[in-house]
């Protein structure tokens, strides 16, 4: 199995709290959101994860204005014997993504 | 496969914990904010309550909500919350602070509340560099109240009171809160941050993180002005409100930090120790006993026509114009009347009421506790006020499945699906009027010319006029066969 293949994040988005917005599609930056075809139980188009491709930058988060609409998580360090720990890279700060 | 490769992800962005979990305090919708789609005021919430997590300091904080959108933030924060008076929260927090030295007070205030009606509240709490910590809003509108110009509103930029555009001559300059503050000696900390883009909300979050921060550490006053969208008032989709905020509102409010003494400053000293709760009695000279004595208002109608009128429903189903049809009929009538209109600070998926009375004497109070009419659109609303109708009193209510629970032996009703009733006269929008009708007949206190007279003034579509004056006719009608079925059933 290769390693690569598994994404460093992944994104939840709560169905029910999102409200359409739309702006976590517009700030991500590798675009792994969006909008859902479907309405919701409230009648809003809500940000859906493509399924892949998810860098675990938590942008989408901090731009959410719903307390609860997104939860981003993150790979932890991969066990593997030639694993020398974890290696962040520059995920692990806010980058400067334009919009 | 290896166990090794196994993914395994750990939650790093969650809710913070500063929130609640369920939002308990609210009506409805308990699993979301109030804010429209694309509000700035999520996103800020947001940031001070992870900074708040990180600090630690959710039970210690006293969080001083302002009148705006943002009045509800008791809803969101799991920490102390006060509420305050239009314009006063800096006012308020520094009685907070000042009584409870040890507490992390944050005033979150929008640019209506701060920068007009409360500009003299923050002006004098920033020059007494009072150690509590500012979230200035700042989105160029009064929102809430659906889009005034406010101090803060750019030259040029439309509003409802500013249709052609906001001009200098007329209305002054757009007001530099934070540049302003920044002339004063005693603040501690001053920038201005927005949500224009990614960049700066990580700016924007670390801004409002350094004064919790200087909260913490116990320094003076700090403020965090934010541009802020609000795409519901702007008529903005919510990516090009934040285009707006960047390219827009920054050439008039740049960006910056104004004042920042936080490097080697020393916790504030409190200027004087408050007086031990106990001895307040005894320094504003109120002896224990002397409490007044209970002071309950009794109610005594005391003239012929006294009217206490609820009408509620859900936003957009005519509430407020059959209240104001018949506080006009009133006043075309010679009576003395009110009509006070009561509606939540949302824009979107609110519920509205009205207060209504309607008396030969002076009216002592236009707000309705106790009706002795309640008109309830649906059934929320039947729920939410069936408990305060006066005993003897009327429920007019729309729908013919009265809710059991609300059955009271002590009232009368008259249950009758009106929006059916209306949509069958030709448009279900007329409802409301015809609810009136059957309140009218109730009531008996109004000749038809008045309503005639009062329905002319409020609607002027002649098509309307006409479908209302036909609805006012069946509910009058409804009414009379109702009591005709009860004598016969009698």
């Amino acid at each position: 199995m290769n390693a690569e293949k598994r994404d460093r994040g992944l994104l939840r988005v709560d169905g029910n709290e999102c409200k359409g917005c739309g702006l976590c599609v517009e700030a991500c930056p590798p675009k792994v959101i969006a909008m859902s075809e479907r309405l919701n139980h409230y009648g809003y188009r809500t940000a859906t994860y493509v399924g892949a491709g998810c860098t675990g930058c938590g942008i989408c988060f901090m731009v959410c204005p719903e307390p609860g609409a997104i939860t981003v998580l993150r790979a932890m360090a991969q066990r593997s014997a030639a694993g020398s720990g974890v290696t962040m890279g520059t995920e692990g700060a806010m980058p400067c993504a334009s919009n | 496969m290896s166990s090794e490769f196994i993914s395994e992800y750990e939650v790093i962005h969650a809710k913070p914990k500063a929130f609640y979990e369920t939002y308990a305090r609210k009506d409805e919708l308990q699993h979301q904010t109030h804010y429209c789609p694309g509000c700035g005021h999520g996103t800020i919430h947001k940031m001070l309550a992870q900074a708040m997590d990180e600090f630690g300091i959710k039970d210690r904080t006293i969080l001083i909500s302002p009148v705006g959108c943002s009045v509800f933030a008791y809803y969101y924060f799991d920490v102390g919350n006060v509420q305050a008076a239009h314009g006063r929260a800096s006012a308020v927090a520094t009685a907070v602070k000042r009584s409870r030295p040890e507490s992390i007070v944050i005033s979150y205030q929008g640019d209506g509340d701060l920068a007009a009606i409360g500009s003299a509240e923050i002006l004098h709490a920033a020059n007494r560099g009072e150690p509590i910590a500012v979230i200035f809003v700042n989105n160029a509108i009064y929102s809430m109240t659906g889009g005034q110009f406010a101090p803060t509103t750019l030259i040029g930029q439309k509003s409802t009171t500013t249709p052609g555009g906001r001009s200098a001559i007329h209305e002054g300059y757009p007001l530099h809160v934070s540049e302003l503050l920044a002339t004063l000696e005693a603040p501690m900390y001053i920038e201005r941050v927005g949500l224009g883009d990614n960049r700066q909300i990580a700016q924007a979050s670390r801004a409002i993180r350094r004064a919790v921060e200087n909260q913490v550490r116990g320094l003076g006053f700090s403020f965090i002005e934010v541009l802020s969208p609000c795409p519901t008032i702007w008529r903005l989709s919510p990516v090009e409100s934040q285009r707006w905020v960047r390219e827009v509102m920054e050439k008039t409010y740049p960006l910056a930090v104004f004042r920042d003494r936080t490097k080697d400053a020393q916790p504030r000293p409190m200027p004087q120790e408050p007086p031990a709760l106990d001895t307040i009695p005894q320094i504003i000279g109120v002896a224990n006993g002397d409490v007044p004595e209970d002071s309950a208002i009794r109610h005594e109608p005391v003239t012929d026509v006294d009217l206490h009128v609820r009408v509620a429903g859900f936003g957009g189903q005519g509430v407020l114009l059959l209240g104001e049809v018949l506080a006009e009929a009133g006043l075309d009538a010679g009576l003395e009347v009110s009509w006070l209109p009561s509606y939540g600070p949302e824009m979107r998926s609110g519920t509205s009421n009205c207060h209504v009375r309607l008396s030969r004497e002076p009216i002592d109070s236009p707000l309705v506790t106790a009706p002795n009419v309640l008109v309830a659109m649906n059934e929320p609303s039947l729920k939410k006020f069936d408990k305060s109708v006066q005993a003897r009193g009327w429920v007019i209510y729309n729908g013919d499945a009265f809710p059991p629970e609300c059955v009271r032996e002590d009232v009368h009703v008259l249950a009758l699906p009106f929006t059916q009733i209306a949509d069958a006269l030709g448009d279900a929008r007329a409802a409301n009027m015809v609810m009136l009708g059957a309140l009218l007949e109730i009531a008996d206190a109004l000749p038809q010319t008045s309503v005639d007279a009062a329905l002319r003034r409020l609607v002027k579509n002649p098509r309307f006029f006409e479908l209302d004056e036909r609805a006012l006719a069946r509910g009058r009608e409804l009414y009379r066969e109702s009591v005709r079925e009860v004598c016969h059933a009698g």
